[in-house]
Formats: C-alpha cells, sequence, structure tokens
C-alpha cells in the first residue's frame, strides 16, 4: 500500500477510537449523576408506578453496557433522547441551533485564516523589526482578553456608540499604532518615498484625536464610523426566517469578535512555524544560491511550510469552537454553545450531553481533516524510497 | 599579476551577537586568492572558519554583522556593494557546500530541480540545457545513474551521493569560487574518500579556484595548494602546502602537527590463563525486531586497551551498550572476571556496577549542568564507598589532583564554566571515583579538538599504568587506535570481521574490509590521495566495501 | 617532524573557556537590567496586584458582601465607581476580587503542576507502559477543547451537590477547583513529559541509572533542576490559561458562585449596562486583561532570553 494512505488509514482508525471513548467519557457522565433520572423527568409528584413505567419506556431498567449502546445507535439515527427541562425531542432543540453555530464560525474563519497567515508571513518575514514587534505586543495583548472584554469593547465601539471613558485611552492607542505602523512600515519596506502611506496613517491618528477631542468635550455617542450610517446590532437574534444579508448583519460583532481572538493566535503560531521553517539550511543554501527572497520563501519555504500551517488552522478553527461558548451568550445568539450553556444552568443533563457529543465530534472530525492533509503534503511521505 | 587575484580580503572584521553585545568572530584577518587556485583553511572548532568562508560571500549569518574591512572579489568590495549585487555574484560565481547535503538540500524538490534553479535564474542556461548539463556533470562525479539520480528526491539518495550532487549543484553555474564548508565532516572514512577525490576532479577539470573548509589537516593536505591557519579568529600561519606541512614556523601549527606523535608504551601480552576482566561470548542484541549484533566475542585483560573500530551502524556501541546492560542481550553472555553478568543493569549488585564505567563521548551531556564538580564527583564516591564529611571531601580532592585539575579552583565550578577538555577530564574523574576495574571510553576524544584530545589521551594511559584499569575503547578514528590500542577489534554490520594484537592489524594481510578501513584514513602526505586512487585503479588495494 | 616534547603545554586545556567567569547573581541582576520595557512594565502590574489581593481588607472602602446603596448609583465621591445590581460598592468589590480571581486560579495551576508535573516525570523517567497507559488518558482528555469537558463535569458535580441538605458554597468553588485542575493538568502533563524527555536522553542521566540510582534521586536531582526554568515559564502561560478559563465559566454563571467577589461574574451581573454606552462593566473585565497582559509580557521575555541563551 502507498504509505500515504496506510498513514492516512491509520490516523483515521485512531480518531475513531477517540470518539467512541468520548462517546463513553460523555455517557458514563450521566450515569455518575445521583438519584432517578426517571424521577427527575415526572417530577416528585409522580406516583412510584407512573416512575417505574417510564424507567422501562426510557430503558432505565436495562444494565448500563445495554444502555450505552442503544443510547449510541440512537445517536447515529439522529435520536439524542428527551431534554429533563423541556421534555421536547433534543434533536429538535440542536439541529437548527447547530446550524447556527457552524455559520458563525465559519463567519469568523474566512475573515480570519487568510488575514492570520498574511500577516503571520509578514510578522516572520520581518521578524525582530519594529513591525514585529508591534504585532508581538498588539497579539499578546489581544489574547489575554478575556473573550467577553474584547465583545463588549466592540459593542461600545461599534453597536452603541464612543463613550466619553474611553475616549483617551483609545486616542492615545491609536496615536501610538499610527506612529509604531508608520516607523514599521518606513523601515521595512522602504517605501517611505510614497506619500500614500503616511497620509492614510495621519488620517487615522486625526480621526482618532478629533474623537478624543469630542469625548472630552462631552459630545458623547459620536462614532465617525457608524453614526451616520448604522451602529451594528448587539443583539444578533437571528431566525430561521432571517435573510443571509440579514444574518450577516446581526452576526457581524460575534464575528468580528472570534476573529480578533483567533487571529492573534493563529498569527503567532503561522510566525513561529515560519521562522522555525526559516531556520533550516536549505533555507540558506537557496540565499547562498543567489535566489530573491520572495522566490526563496515562495519556492523553497512555503511547499515545507504547508503541513505546520494546516495544523495552526485547524487548531484555530477548533478552537472557535470553544470561543463561540462565550461570545454566543454575549451577544445571544441562538447557537449550540447558548443552549449548553443554558443546560448547564437548569442541571438539563441529557442537553448537555447531546451537545457535548456534537462539539467533540466536531473538533475531532476537524483535527482529523487537518492531520491527513499535512500527511498528504509530507514530501518524505508523497515520494517513498 | 594584480589580475590574477579573484578574491582579496583585507583587514576583515566580524562581529557576532551574544546577549546584548558583539563579540568579535574574526579579528581582522587577510586572505589572498588567485584563480584556480584552493585555499585550505583550518583551525579549531570556534576559530571563525565558516564565518570567514560565508563572508567570501558577501554574506554573514543572523546574529552577525561585518564590522570593518574589504572583501574585493573581482575588483569589487562586496562589505560596501547592494544586496542585489551580492545576489547576483551568489550561485552565479561563488557557489557553496555545506556540511550536511541531507539538511541542505531542499526536502520538498527533486535533485535536478535544485540543480537547475541557480542556472536559470541566473540567466546562465535555459531549463533544457541545465537539465542535460546536470546529467554531464552528474557523471563526471561518478554518481551512479546519472541519467536517473536527478529526479530523484533528496531523501531518496544515500549521504555520500548527496554530497558528490550538492558539489554538482555548486558546479551548475561554472562558478569562478566555491566555498567547501567541511564537506565530508559528516561522512565516514570509506564513503569520504569517493566525495574528496570527486571535489578535487571537479575542482581541477573546470579551474575553480576553492576555498576548502575543514578541521582535518590529512583532508586539507589532499586538497589544497596553500593552507591558512586560524585560530579565535586570527590568522596564526599561511604557506603552501608542501612548507606547511614540512617546516611550520609557529608554535601552535607545530603542536596541531605533533598530535600524532603519542604512542603508548607496548605491554607485555596477557599470560595465555588469564582471566580476562571482561569476556564477550558469542553476544547478539537487536532494537525492537532490528538485529544489530551477530555473535560478538572479545576478551579484555587487566592492565590493557582494547580499541573497537568501525564505521558508524558497525555494531561498536551497541557492544557496549550490552556490557553496560543498557540492552540485554537476545543470546550469549558476558563474564566479568570469569563470573556471568545478569543481563540488564537493573538486575545487577550494586559492586557489579561499581566495576565496570563509562566515559562519554559529548562531556558536555554527561555531566549535569546543574551540579557543581565537587558533588558531580563526589556522588559515586559517597554512593559506593560510603564515603562522607572529611574522608569523602579528600577523596574528591585526590581524584582531582589525579586529572591534574586543582582542587580548590575548580571544585565549586559548574560544568558549563570549564573547557571541553576540562569537562571530558571530570568524566574521567567521575568514572575513576568508583574505583572500577574496567571502564569503557565510548569515542571520548572525537568532540575535542586534537591536541585536548592529545592530552586526554596521556592521562587515560598514565592512569591505565598506575591503576591496572582495562579499557574499551571505542572510536572510528585510527589515528587513535595507533596511539593507545594494546589489541584492536574490527566490527562490521554488527559482526566482528578481525580481532588482533595492534601490531598484527597494521600489518598486512588483513580482511579486506580492514583494508578498506585502513586504507581510507587520509594521511598528512599530499600525494596520500592520488597514490590511493592510482592504486585502487590497478586494484592493489580493495576500493568496494564487500557486501554484508 | 616537531621539536615540541609535550604538546599539552600549550593546550587549550590550560585555559579558562573564553566566556566571563560571572556568578549566578550577577547574571540575574544583568538579566534583569537588560530586560524590556515590556516586561518591567509586566514585573511592576504584577506587584501592584499583589499588593492589592494581600491588603484588600485595608484598602477597600466596604466589605466585600455589604450592601450600602441603591442599585446602579453612578460616580460619586462616596462611590468613586458606583455600586451594583444589588448596591454593593463597586470599588470594594473589584479590590476583594483579586483575592478570590487571582486566589483561585493560582490554587488550580499550583494543583495541575502538582499533577501533571508529577505524572510528566515519571512517564519520562519510566517509559514503557506507565507512559503508554497516562499518555493514552491525556490524549482523551484533551481531543476535545477543555470547556467543553468542563461544562460536561461541573453540571455532574453540580447536581451532586444541589441535592447536598445545607451545602458550603465553598463546595462549589473546590469542584470548580479540582475539575479545572484536572483538565488543566493534561497540558502540563505533556510539557513536562516532552521537557523531561529531553533530559532523559542526557547521557548523565544514564550515567545515574548505571550508577544504581533509584527513581526518585534521577527525578530530584537530575531531571528537575534542569527542567526548572522551561517549567517557570510555564507555570505563568497555564496561570493566564486558567484564569481566563475560570474567569470565562464564571461570565457564563457557572465559575465562583456568589456571593463571593469575582471578576467574570461582575461582569455578567453588570452587563446590561454595556447597551447604555456606560463603561462599568468593563473595569473588571479590564482587570483580568491587564494582569494576563503583563503575565504575558513576563513570560515572553522569559521565554526569549532563555531561547537566545540556547544558541
Amino acid at each position: 500500500m502507498h504509505p500515504i494512505l496506510s498513514m492516512a488509514l491509520r490516523r483515521l482508525a485512531l480518531g475513531l477510537l477517540t470518539l467512541l471513548v468520548i462517546s463513553i467519557v460523555i455517557f458514563s457522565a450521566v450515569e455518575m449523576l445521583p438519584g432517578d433520572l426517571a424521577q427527575e423527568i415526572l417530577g416528585q409528584s409522580a406516583t412510584p408506578e407512573t416512575v417505574a413505567a417510564f424507567r422501562k419506556e426510557l430503558g432505565l431498567d436495562k444494565p448500563p453496557v445495554e444502555r450505552y449502546f442503544s443510547w449510541l445507535g440512537g445517536v447515529f439515527q439522529g435520536d439524542f433522547g428527551k431534554s429533563l427541562a423541556s421534555k421536547r425531542e433534543i434533536s429538535e432543540l440542536i439541529s437548527g441551533r447547530f446550524a447556527n453555530t457552524m455559520f458563525l464560525a465559519g463567519y469568523a474563519a474566512v475573515i480570519a485564516v487568510p488575514l492570520a497567515v498574511v500577516l503571520g508571513l509578514m510578522a516572520a518575514l520581518f521578524r525582530n523589526t519594529w513591525f514585529d514587534r508591534f504585532v508581538n505586543v498588539f497579539t499578546l495583548s489581544t489574547i489575554s482578553f478575556p473573550e467577553f472584554f474584547v465583545a463588549y469593547i466592540l459593542i461600545l465601539l461599534l453597536a452603541v456608540g464612543f463613550p466619553f471613558g474611553l475616549a483617551l485611552p483609545f486616542g492615545l492607542l491609536g496615536l501610538w499604532i499610527a506612529v509604531e505602523g508608520y516607523g514599521a512600515m518606513k523601515e521595512n519596506f522602504k517605501i517611505n518615498k510614497s506619500p500614500l502611506i503616511p497620509v492614510v496613517f495621519l488620517l487615522i491618528g486625526i480621526g482618532l484625536i478629533i474623537n478624543m477631542v469630542m469625548g472630552f468635550m462631552g459630545v458623547e455617542n459620536w462614532n465617525p464610523i457608524t453614526k451616520e450610517v448604522r451602529a451594528f446590532p448587539s443583539i444578533a437574534n437571528i431566525s430561521p426566517e432571517s435573510s443571509l444579508a440579514d444574518r450577516l448583519d446581526r452576526a457581524f460583532l460575534p464575528a468580528l469578535t472570534l476573529t480578533m481572538v483567533v487571529t492573534a493566535h493563529m498569527m503567532r503560531m503561522t510566525r513561529a512555524a515560519i521562522i522555525n521553517l526559516l531556520a533550516s539550511p536549505y533555507i540558506e543554501m537557496a540565499r547562498l544560491k543567489g535566489m530573491s527572497p520572495w522566490r526563496v520563501i515562495i519556492k523553497h519555504a512555503l511547499p515545507n511550510a504547508l503541513a505546520p500551517i494546516i495544523n495552526v488552522i485547524a487548531l484555530n478553527l477548533a478552537y472557535l469552537i470553544t470561543g463561540v461558548v462565550v461570545v454566543e451568550v454575549v451577544f445571544a445568539y441562538p447557537g449550540l454553545g447558548q443552549l449548553m450553556v443554558d443546560s448547564v444552568t437548569k442541571r438539563d443533563i441529557t442537553v448537555v450531553q447531546a451537545c457535548c457529543l456534537v462539539f467533540a465530534v466536531t473538533y475531532i472530525l476537524l483535527n482529523l481533516i487537518a492531520d491527513i492533509l499535512a500527511i498528504a503534503t509530507n514530501p518524505r511521505l508523497l515520494h517513498p524510497k | 599579476m594584480s589580475d590574477d587575484i579573484l578574491l582579496r580580503m583585507r583587514n576583515i572584521r566580524i562581529d557576532g551577537k551574544t546577549g546584548d553585545d558583539w563579540l568579535p568572530i574574526i579579528q581582522g584577518v587577510d586572505l589572498e586568492l588567485k584563480r584556480g587556485e584552493v585555499l585550505g583553511l583550518i583551525g579549531e572548532s570556534g576559530a571563525g572558519k565558516s564565518t570567514m568562508g560565508l563572508a567570501a560571500m558577501g554574506y554573514v549569518r543572523d546574529g552577525c554583522r561585518i564590522a570593518g574591512g574589504s572583501i574585493e572579489f573581482e575588483g569589487t568590495d562586496l562589505a560596501k556593494s547592494s544586496v542585489a549585487y551580492c545576489r547576483k555574484l551568489r550561485g552565479k560565481k561563488i557557489a557553496y557546500v555545506a556540511q550536511s547535503a541531507a539538511a541542505s538540500f531542499n526536502p520538498a524538490h527533486r535533485l535536478i530541480d535544485q540543480y537547475s534553479e541557480a542556472p536559470v535564474i541566473h540567466g546562465v542556461m535555459n531549463r533544457t540545457e541545465a537539465d542535460t548539463d546536470a546529467t554531464d556533470i552528474y557523471r563526471r562525479l561518478q554518481l551512479p545513474n546519472p541519467d536517473e539520480i536527478g529526479f530523484r528526491y533528496p531523501h531518496q539518495v544515500s549521504g555520500g551521493q548527496l554530497q558528490r550532487a550538492m558539489t554538482a549543484m555548486a558546479m551548475s553555474c561554472r562558478p569562478d569560487l566555491i566555498i567547501f564548508d567541511e564537506p565530508t565532516t559528516a561522512l565516514d572514512v570509506t564513503t569520504q574518500i569517493e566525495v574528496l577525490a570527486a571535489i578535487r576532479d571537479a575542482v581541477d577539470q573546470f579551474g575553480t579556484a576553492a576555498i576548502y573548509i575543514t578541521h582535518d589537516l590529512a583532508v586539507v593536505a589532499q586538497m589544497a595548494d596553500k593552507i591558512m591557519v586560524l585560530r579565535y579568529g586570527e590568522l596564526v600561519e599561511e604557506a603552501d602546502t608542501r612548507t606547511m606541512l614540512s617546516a611550520p614556523t609557529q608554535a601552535y601549527t607545530k603542536s596541531l602537527w605533533a598530535v600524532r606523535s603519542f604512542k603508548s608504551a607496548a605491554k607485555a601480552a596477557p599470560a595465555p590463563d588469564a582471566t580476562p576482566v571482561v569476556s564477550l561470548r558469542n553476544v547478539s542484541a537487536s532494537y525492537g525486531p532490528v538485529p544489530v549484533l551477530h555473535g560478538v566475542s572479545f576478551d579484555i585483560h587487566k592492565g590493557r586497551t582494547v580499541a573497537v573500530v568501525g564505521e558508524s551502524g558497525s555494531g561498536k556501541s551497541t557492544a557496549a551498550r550490552c556490557i553496560t546492560g543498557l540492552l540485554p542481550p537476545t543470546e550469549g553472555e558476558i563474564l566479568f572476571n570469569g563470573k556471568a553478568l545478569p543481563p540488564s543493569f537493573k538486575k545487577r549488585n550494586k559492586d557489579q556496577l561499581r566495576q565496570a564505567q563509562m566515559i562519554y563521548q559529548m562531556a558536555d551531556t554527561a555531566l549535569n549542568p546543574k551540579q557543581r564538580i565537587r558533588d558531580i564527583i563526589s556522588r559515586p564516591v559517597e554512593f559506593y564507598l560510603g564515603l562522607t564529611g572529611k574522608a569523602k571531601k579528600d577523596r574528591v580532592d585526590a581524584l582531582l589532583d589525579m586529572i591534574e585539575m586543582e582542587p580548590d579552583v575548580f571544585g565549586h565550578r559548574y560544568p558549563q564554566e570549564l573547557s571541553g577538555g576540562q569537562k571530558q577530564r571530570i568524566g574521567i574523574a567521575r568514572a575513576l571515583a568508583a574505583e572500577p576495574e574496567f571502564i569503557i571510553c565510548d569515542e571520548v576524544t572525537s568532540a575535542l579538538d586534537q591536541l585536548v584530545a592529545e592530552g586526554i589521551l596521556r592521562l587515560l594511559d598514565r592512569l591505565q599504568s598506575e591503576l591496572g584499569l582495562a579499557y574499551m575503547f571505542i572510536t572510528h578514528d585510527l589515528a587513535t587506535v595507533r596511539s593507545i590500542a594494546d589489541e584492536v577489534v574490527v566490527m562490521q554490520h554488527g559482526k566482528v570481521v578481525e580481532q588482533g594484537p595492534k601490531a598484527e592489524m597494521f600489518r598486512p594481510p588483513h580482511h579486506p574490509y580492514t583494508d578498506l578501513l585502513l586504507s581510507s584514513v587520509p594521511e598528512m602526505d599530499p600525494d596520500w590521495l592520488t597514490d590511493l586512487l592510482a592504486a585502487r585503479e590497478r586494484g592493489e588495494v580493495v576500493s568496494e566495501l564487500p557486501p554484508a | 617532524m616537531t621539536d615540541i616534547s609535550d604538546p599539552s603545554a600549550l593546550s587549550a586545556d590550560a585555559e579558562a573557556p573564553r566566556v566571563a567567569q560571572e556568578t549566578a547573581r550577577q547574571r540575574t541582576l544583568r538579566a534583569f537590567r537588560s530586560a524590556p520595557i515590556t516586561a518591567w512594565l509586566g514585573m511592576i502590574v504584577i506587584a501592584i496586584y499583589v499588593i492589592v489581593a494581600v491588603f484588600a481588607p485595608v484598602i477597600a472602602p466596604y466589605g466585600e458582601r455589604e450592601i450600602v446603596g441603591d442599585q446602579f448609583e453612578l460616580r460619586s465621591a462616596e462611590f468613586l465607581l458606583g455600586t451594583d445590581n444589588l448596591g454593593r460598592d463597586l470599588l470594594s468589590r473589584l479590590i476583594y476580587a483579586a483575592r478570590n480571581t487571582v486566589g483561585i486560579a493560582l490554587m488550580t495551576t499550583f494543583f495541575a503542576f502538582t499533577l501533571g508535573g508529577l505524572l510528566g516525570m515519571l512517564a519520562a523517567t519510566l517509559g514503557g507502559w506507565v507512559d503508554q497507559i497516562i499518555s493514552r488518558i491525556v490524549d482523551v482528555l484533551m481531543s476535545i477543547p477543555y470547556i467543553i469537558f468542563a461544562l460536561l463535569f461541573l453540571t455532574v458535580a453540580n447536581t451532586w451537590i444541589g441535592q447536598m441538605d445545607n451545602p458550603s458554597p465553598w463546595l462549589y468553588t473546590a469542584a470548580l477547583i479540582a475539575i479545572m485542575a484536572l483538565l488543566d493538568s493534561t497540558r502540563v502533563y505533556r510539557l513536562t513529559r516532552a521537557v523531561a524527555m529531553n533530559i532523559v536522553v542526557m547521557d548523565y542521566v544514564e550515567a545515574a541509572r548505571l550508577r544504581g540510582e533509584g527513581l526518585f534521586h534521577i527525578i530530584r536531582k537530575e531531571i528537575l533542576p534542569n527542567a526548572t526554568a522551561p517549567l517557570i515559564a510555564e507555570f505563568g502561560l497555564r496561570f493566564c490559561f486558567v484564569f481566563l478559563s475560570i474567569s470565562a465559566l464564571s461570565f457564563l454563571g457557572l465559575g465562583i458562585q456568589p456571593p463571593t467577589a469575582d471578576w467574570g461574574s461582575m461582569v455578567k451581573d453588570n452587563a446590561t449596562l454595556v447597551s447604555f454606552g456606560e463603561i462599568i462593566p468593563l473595569y473588571p473585565a479590564c482587570a483580568i486583561a491587564v494582569l494576563t497582559v503583563a503575565v504575558n509580557f513576563v513570560v515572553d521575555w522569559m521565554l526569549h532570553r532563555s531561547s537566545g541563551l540556547k544558541e
């Protein structure tokens, strides 16, 4: 068998095994609960006979191993059982919400992935310059922020209007960005002869200073970016009837929050992977053959960088899934994460169990695909001895 | 005659960044190279050889800078030229051959694509011409299957062939100058010959000038027209090869030349009925399912040194691992003073462990960097001999004296505050602290500069005669064997191919592998390679490895 | 060929290494002097947090759970940052929360390190089936995002506690610490094992084994001293992660339970104000962000230094 195929199959088998083990862990969580599930559903007023009958209906009188397999069989047919709190079919509850969550994650990914890879590449190429240091400080700050902090800042800036209390720090931050960014550009791109770049940065700086001054003068809720147009909605309450444009508009702030957090992570990882690669002797060899910097990157570094970059992307798409839980709650976005948090609060264990499983499957599948892609782009495996 | 000069470096100074400070690596060296001339650049590790070689291309590594001086290539100063100008020269006029071909070829591209890249980009040839040319050069460098080998990926080609393919790649634009940066250091001696021959042929055929960087004097003697000796980034001496070899003027150079003069005193043969200290009886071993040792037997007697020789993968280190018990043999047994040792070290008692000690190749990894010298040496004293307090301190002082290091100066230092040779001495002291009868020396001198290695060999020899130690000396370097061994065991593919007293081993007739191994070791004679190749041509010496 | 009788007279051995000799204290001082401004900033901020946390009762104008005013009172001389949704002084709660939130996160990180670090060292030193079993369990725990497991386990734990008669609020916190420490110890395990693996292959560890040293001696004397530098940096990173995770859980209402003052739940309690353009809910969030940024700055500097010294 071709080594790639056998490697990929081995990885696939490992992924499926992991899923199986995870499903056992999730299933046993419910087993560990105190008390009686049937009693819990029916409430304290139910007669012992009714409870016994209901236990039989749920299959609770059977041994755990048998119940596990019937639960797993049900999951394969899309039957997750009933919610303890609302008594509704769980599959009904989660199907629409799962699609919403995927929509949000996809929305963020479409913006974040190209942005992060390009910026990460640039940070690696211009490492140890002002641009790199600035990017380092900025991304380090972003990943240090709790997701809800980023979310509320964005709400304040883009949905509510520019508040007085934040004007000064943001004005200073803007000035700093303008100065540092301009310095970095000048140093690294040698394009200081072009008047465009300093003008752009100057405009941004002036805009932010005006904003700051307006803030001081007490002109609140004035926002040069959105006020005249329309503020973005801070509540992302989409419904199944919403049109695509409406969805994109309402989900803009949650997607932007996720983008900011994920981009910072992804950039740093891309940068590290590329720098690692650029230290290889074959890159030095390419330079010593007189190849131009861009050719070194495109022809010599990139083919070998595919696997690490794919890994970085997969890791962060998977990270998006954890990110949605908090972001969905902040923006009241009707996704799976919000449902899960609600259910944990209500101790609705069967729903928690179902959400857990859906998240786990998505996460493991994403990693599986990434690993197989990374295997498929490895030249040593592509061309065996 | 100035038109003849291809490269002229004047008072070149290069700094490297250590922490926040710039420390000099090259401190004002002059260099002149004529067209078609081969310059040998030699020196110990850290002498700045590679930095000099790269500077000849107008290139410095990250974290280094050119602090002063000029690098004139064909009359243009590269130190002052633009990056773009240097880039045009690199690969086209000046090419580079790196130490590790396996790491320096891009794993994602075929050999021929990497060969053609420079000529096509520099506009010397078009792609079709370059491909034809590649095959031609591969043939000249005697690569097997020259028509096909280019279509392989680097990991599909063996180390020696890859190094020749890299030399071919350097030739692709017919440069005026090639920098060879230790091109054979990573190779076994028998493979090294082929690569050396290929490099010399290539340079001769195209009249290319070259800078050949190495730490091996015998190798540079074969390759270079003139030799420069560097130390601590400064030029020690410069002369043409024959003058340099026969009449060095500087004390440092003379000391380098003198290294091979040490020979241990001949010892009387052991009594025929004496029980050997260590005896391997038909030992076989394997790493998982892969067999690595096949029925190895040899004896080591009290007060004598057995050198185990072989190339990488011959099983010499595995034999040592079997003796120490790290790798229990699958078959056979190991006798210590006539009694069988438990196969695994976990089953051996304290006294059995104490009797056999080990000195490692890399002194850096053999000493715990977080322990002071005194603690390192006192642990075995305390652990095996149960000494404490004053008795322990006296014993450690005595041990440090034994290895010629003052206890008061070195006792409280950490390993990283010692030089390489000093660290290796501490390794010896730690082994001695257990008061063993038998010591395994695993390539103990190969990571050291020759001069320092010499001192270690002398020390080991003295300790042997004072304490009556038995040594198992693992090495791939036949010069070391000549100086210290009493008996020699030659290993290949996990088998002993020949063994006997040293005097017999260096006199024919030999097993063909021993013959090949012996004849492949470069000698200081500048005509050695030429003579050897001629002799091989005539079929007087073995030129191919016998099949496994 | 030569007239030198003893070449070792010229030996490089006779010379001390050409690196300047420095004591450990001099090295540390030099490192601090050359620290970048970000690292200094980070260290100062951490120091301020520690002082505030330790002296909270002295600094805070009101008690942690004291209701002193109306709901959502605005900034005034009496209440510098106004009051929260129950009429408690926001500034006082902000100060007390430094104790609770940081303390719980520190404790969790500590337990995670004890568990993960110990298992990682054992797995690396013993190898074989011990390594296999622990590593496979960790693989499973790490195969899905930590927050998913955390939510699942918290549900189970809280249901158990909820069924007790008159459960102490500290039980919820203990369960939170235990669960987060367990989940985070997997990451500590992976790193410690990797670091220890690099040390275990060193010849000095082999030498200690061949000498007949016991497992405990090898871990304590040979491995641990060489693993501390990377592990200290990792402690900072893990602390940030645990701190942010617990804050996120508290924000979701599943972490530290009221009435204990905690930055995450303070954001949640006052979140409604954001839609009115009020930034009060952002103060606690800001407190979280500033501390993690500070720790990250310091860790970044430490990592940069240790990687720079390797070359």
